[in-house]
Parts: structure tokens; C-alpha cells; sequence
């Protein structure tokens, strides 16, 4: 029995049905189900040990502020970082990459500095640099992307300069689920003198990350895409870059002391963390690892690879289909982006949607992706530990009954 | 898939009556759907007496919103640009004889914020 078809129970959503029909859900990279495992910690907590954290000097309080703490733990200990100061709690991918834009990359940056990105990029890893590129007049620079749905490596030495400061990219891509070769551009990056930070939103819940081994700079995720609630996020930064950083934002749990005119600032990780925290959302990321841990990578990865492989092979077979990013399913995970010729995506999706099969739809916030590769969208499927052979065999049936319904009508170009 | 968007949508977008191009139109606009990025552009033709004389759009749009536009185009040619500034959401939704749900509105009005644009820029608009 694979992967899939053992742990489906564990997600209680999937036992609903949307329209009368099993619900086939490959939308896992737009954001994950929650296993059991989640939703217990959070009901726990609520009706056990509910208090506000680090100031609360009461048993739930102490409870509270112990669960919060340990969740920055298992984190530290999921990422491989080295240290508890080094795990920032956000609200996701999206807060941790502008936190480093607001603190690091503003005080670091000056007029002429270059941003080196790529075009495969989310728009959270494009548009907070595209706002301090206009306030700082710095310059921004895209690694290319192939045919094949990679990183043009051969233009790295043109564009990895003297003004580089920083490298931002994605590990993997949300539309092509291409894994880029970040240990490499970490190094050279490095050792071109800039720092890097990596996207990890669509990595983390694919494969291990070891932040020591990697040497990255910055890393960032987001908690839902890994079975965790919505709302919490994680931003990893080497503790000798976060230390002399000033808060991005003011408020309580940031500071040390407080006078009328000034103010000094708390450690880390507490300085990036104002206001009370997302207390149930990271307890809440410490059971969505605890889950995925006890799965183990090594299950997890090749199931998800059985599974891509088998996307690949069946939605190939499917007439007028143009699948997107590589074809070797070394080089990706299970996300898995394609186009029926004639037929909008958002049509695509709805028609699926008839058969309860949940796939996205759009430029999955990659524009100058969707251009790169010369189309106003795409559909994707994603999938997750939960996801089995039946659901890829759902979608590629649902996509031809969408082919035969939809298909080919007069246009004008 | 008739369960999908109703008889009226897929008709309209299998068969549409004015997808196309005019040779020398009178008001051109196009516009995105910031939602989705999706693109139509509308061609009017005016007669002398502040007629729409003809209409014709294309894009790159799903179903719901390019049989707005087919629809559309149908209600305003030979009327009016005043007439055809009356033509509303409601309308439209009436016409297209489905349940629409509330993140596919912006398909259906898409194709009148563009005709709307296009008459604005006509000197019969008043």
C-alpha cells in the first residue's frame, strides 16, 4: 500500500466529497491539508493551556510560553539551523522575505547595489525588492530561465558582480516544481561577496533542508503548506547578520527597556517578533513536523516521485497537453504545471471542478514566469503525502472529458 | 460538462456570433483582469446618429467572460450608445442563464468595463 492511500485517513478533510463526488485534491502547493495530528494540537491548546506567552506569570502562561518556545525547537531542528536565535516566527514566506528587506537589505543597500533574482520567481520574492530597488535606486537582475524550465546557470558569471549584494531565489518553483541547484549558488554567490536568501515555501514540504550545510544567509517558509494553520511562518537568518539588525517594526516583545526617549531592543528572536504571536499557529507547526518527521523524508520523497513520474507519464498521454518544466523527475517534485491546447485554465479548473478534482489555475503569482514561457497561465497540480495513484488517475480522465467538452473553438489572434 | 457553465456559455463560446476584428473602428479599448490577467479588447464601429453600428471583441479570457462579450456585443449593435451605457451586470447575468459564482463575476464584467471605456472615448458619449 503507497504512502497515500495509508495516511489518507489521517486528514479528515478528505473525507468529504465537493458535488457528490470524492474530493481529488492537487492543490497541495497552494497550501496543504491538516492532518489530525494539527488539529488536536490546536484544540489542546485552546482548551487547556490558552494564555498569552513570555509575560504571563501563571501556569498557562508558563504552559504556553513552553509549547511557543518549543515549537521554535522543533523548527531549528527540522531546517538543520544551529541555533534557536536564528528562527524568526512571521505570518509566512511572504512577511519573512519583506522582514529581510525592511532590517538587512535597507541598511546593507545603497544607490547602484544590484539584486540578483531569477525569472522564475513568486511575486513575494520580486515585488519586496522591487520596492526598495525604487526607494534605494538599486538594480535588479534576473537569472534567465530555459526552455526546459531551469536556471540558465551559464548567465550567472555575467550577472554575479562587484555590485551584487544579494541573490534571492527560489528552491524550488511554485509553477515548474524545478529544485534549483541553491548549494551551488549559495558558494558562488558567497563568494562573489553577496548574501542569499532562499524561498523555501514550495521546498520545505518536498524535501530536507539543512540550513548549516547549505551555508544559505536568509531562508523562508510558510507553515500551511506543510499541514501547519495558516498564519504562521518562519524566517531563518545567520545569527551574525540578525545580530546588529534594529527591529523592522515597533512595538512590545521587541524591546528590552522602554523611556520616554528611547529604547533598547530584546534578543533575538524575540526582536523581530512585536505584538503578541501566532501562539496556536506555531504550536501548531510543531505537530505538522512532528507529523511529516515521523513519516520520515525518505517515504515522503519516493512517494511524491512515484507520483510525479506518474503525472508525467499520464498527462502525456493526454491529446493536446503541453506540460511545463523538466522531464527528468530528478530535477522536480510534485508539482506539475500544463496547458490543454484552445482551453483557458480557469475553464480547465472549473470543468475539474465539476468532478471535484481542486487543481490552480492563473499565473500562480509568477507573471514574468507565465511571459517566460509565453502563456497568459497555466493549470498546476501539486501534491502531498496524502495524494495517491487514483487521484493522478482522476485528473488525467478529468482532463480528457474537459478536452472533449471544451475543446478546440474559432479564435482570432 | 453542460452542468459546467449552463447551454448559454458554452454555446457562446464554441459559436460566437461577434469574436473578430473591425477594419476601422471608431473606439477601441482593452483591458486586463487583474484577478487572473486575462485580456479583451472591443471594437465599435459608430454610425453617423451615435448608432453602434458594429461590435466585435477578442482576448485571451476564459469561457464566462468571452460569452459576456459575444452576449454583450449582441445587446448594444444598432442601439444606441446611450442605450447601450445601460446595459448592466444584471443584464448580463440574466442572459448567460447560470449560476455564476462570486469569484467568476469579474469574468462577466470584464467586457463591459472595456465596451464602457471605449464609448467614453467617443465623441457621441453625450
Amino acid at each position: 500500500v503507497n504512502l497515500g492511500e495509508r495516511v489518507r485517513g489521517d486528514f479528515p478533510i478528505l473525507q468529504r466529497t465537493v458535488g457528490g463526488r470524492r474530493l481529488v485534491y492537487l492543490d497541495s502547493g497552494a497550501t496543504a491539508q491538516k492532518p489530525r495530528a494539527v488539529l488536536d494540537a490546536l484544540r489542546d491548546f485552546y482548551e487547556r493551556s490558552n494564555a498569552n506567552v513570555h509575560r504571563s506569570i501563571h501556569t498557562l502562561g508558563e504552559e504556553a510560553t513552553e509549547m511557543y518556545e518549543a515549537a521554535r525547537d522543533r523548527v531549528r531542528g527540522f531546517l538543520g539551523a544551529r541555533h534557536r536565535e536564528e528562527i524568526v516566527f512571521t505570518k509566512g514566506t511572504t512577511e519573512a522575505i519583506n522582514l529581510v528587506a525592511h532590517t538587512w537589505a535597507r541598511r546593507a543597500l545603497v544607490e547602484g547595489d544590484e539584486i540578483l533574482l531569477t525569472e522564475m520567481e513568486h511575486h513575494s520574492n520580486l515585488v519586496p525588492w522591487y520596492l526598495l530597488a525604487r526607494e534605494k535606486k538599486l538594480r535588479l537582475r534576473y537569472i534567465p530561465v530555459t526552455d526546459e524550465g531551469l536556471l540558465d546557470l551559464t548567465a550567472v558569471d555575467r550577472l554575479l558582480g562587484r555590485r551584487t549584494r544579494l541573490v534571492a531565489l527560489a528552491h524550488v518553483s511554485n509553477v515548474l516544481g524545478t529544485v534549483n541547484p541553491v548549494a551551488e549558488l549559495v558558494e558562488r554567490a558567497q563568494a562573489a561577496g553577496a548574501r542569499v536568501l532562499i524561498d523555501g515555501a514550495q521546498a520545505a514540504p518536498h524535501l530536507p533542508v539543512d540550513l548549516a550545510g547549505l551555508g544559505a544567509d536568509f531562508y523562508a517558509l510558510s507553515g500551511h503548506k506543510l499541514g501547519a494553520p495558516t498564519g504562521i511562518g518562519v524566517l531563518y537568518g545567520r545569527r551574525e547578520i540578525l545580530e546588529p539588525l534594529e527591529p523592522a517594526f515597533g512595538g512590545s516583545e521587541i524591546i528590552k527597556e522602554v523611556w520616554l526617549d528611547r529604547v533598547t531592543w530584546n534578543d533575538l528572536p524575540w526582536r523581530f517578533e512585536p505584538g503578541t504571536p501566532p501562539i496556536a499557529q506555531a504550536i501548531g507547526l510543531g505537530a505538522a513536523i512532528d507529523y511529516l518527521e515521523d513519516l520520515g523524508w525518505d517515504a515522503i520523497q519516493s512517494h511524491e516521485a512515484a507520483l510525479t513520474r506518474l503525472a508525467l507519464a499520464r498527462l502525456d498521454e493526454v491529446e493536446d497537453l503541453t506540460l511545463y518544466g523538466p522531464r527528468d523527475p530528478a530535477l522536480r517534485v510534485g508539482v506539475v504545471a500544463f496547458n490543454l491546447a484552445g482551453i483557458h485554465p480557469h475553464d480547465l479548473a472549473a470543468a475539474l471542478d465539476t468532478e471535484g478534482i481542486a487543481v490552480r489555475a492563473g499565473h500562480h503569482c509568477a507573471q514574468p514566469l507565465a511571459r517566460r514561457l509565453g502563456v497568459a497561465g497555466t493549470a498546476r497540480a501539486s501534491f502531498s503525502v496524502y495524494t495517491t495513484p487514483q487521484d493522478i488517475e482522476a485528473l488525467a480522465a478529468g482532463l480528457r472529458r474537459a478536452h472533449d467538452a471544451l475543446g478546440l473553438r474559432p479564435s482570432v489572434h | 460538462v453542460g452542468a459546467l457553465y449552463g447551454d448559454v456559455i458554452l454555446d457562446r463560446y464554441k459559436h460566437p456570433r461577434y469574436l473578430g476584428e473591425l477594419d476601422v473602428p471608431d473606439a477601441v479599448h482593452e483591458d486586463v483582469n487583474p484577478l487572473c490577467g486575462d485580456r479583451i479588447r472591443v471594437e465599435v464601429r459608430l454610425d453617423p446618429r451615435a448608432e453602434i453600428g458594429a461590435v466585435r471583441y477578442r482576448g485571451d479570457a476564459c469561457a464566462i467572460s468571452l460569452a459576456s462579450a459575444d452576449l454583450l456585443a449582441e445587446m448594444v449593435e444598432g442601439r444606441s450608445v446611450r442605450e447601450a451605457l445601460r446595459v448592466d451586470r444584471d443584464t448580463l447575468l440574466r442572459a448567460l442563464r447560470a449560476e455564476i459564482r462570486p469569484s467568476r463575476l469579474r469574468c462577466v464584467t470584464l467586457p463591459l468595463d472595456v465596451l464602457r471605456a471605449a464609448l467614453a472615448g467617443t465623441p457621441a458619449r453625450t
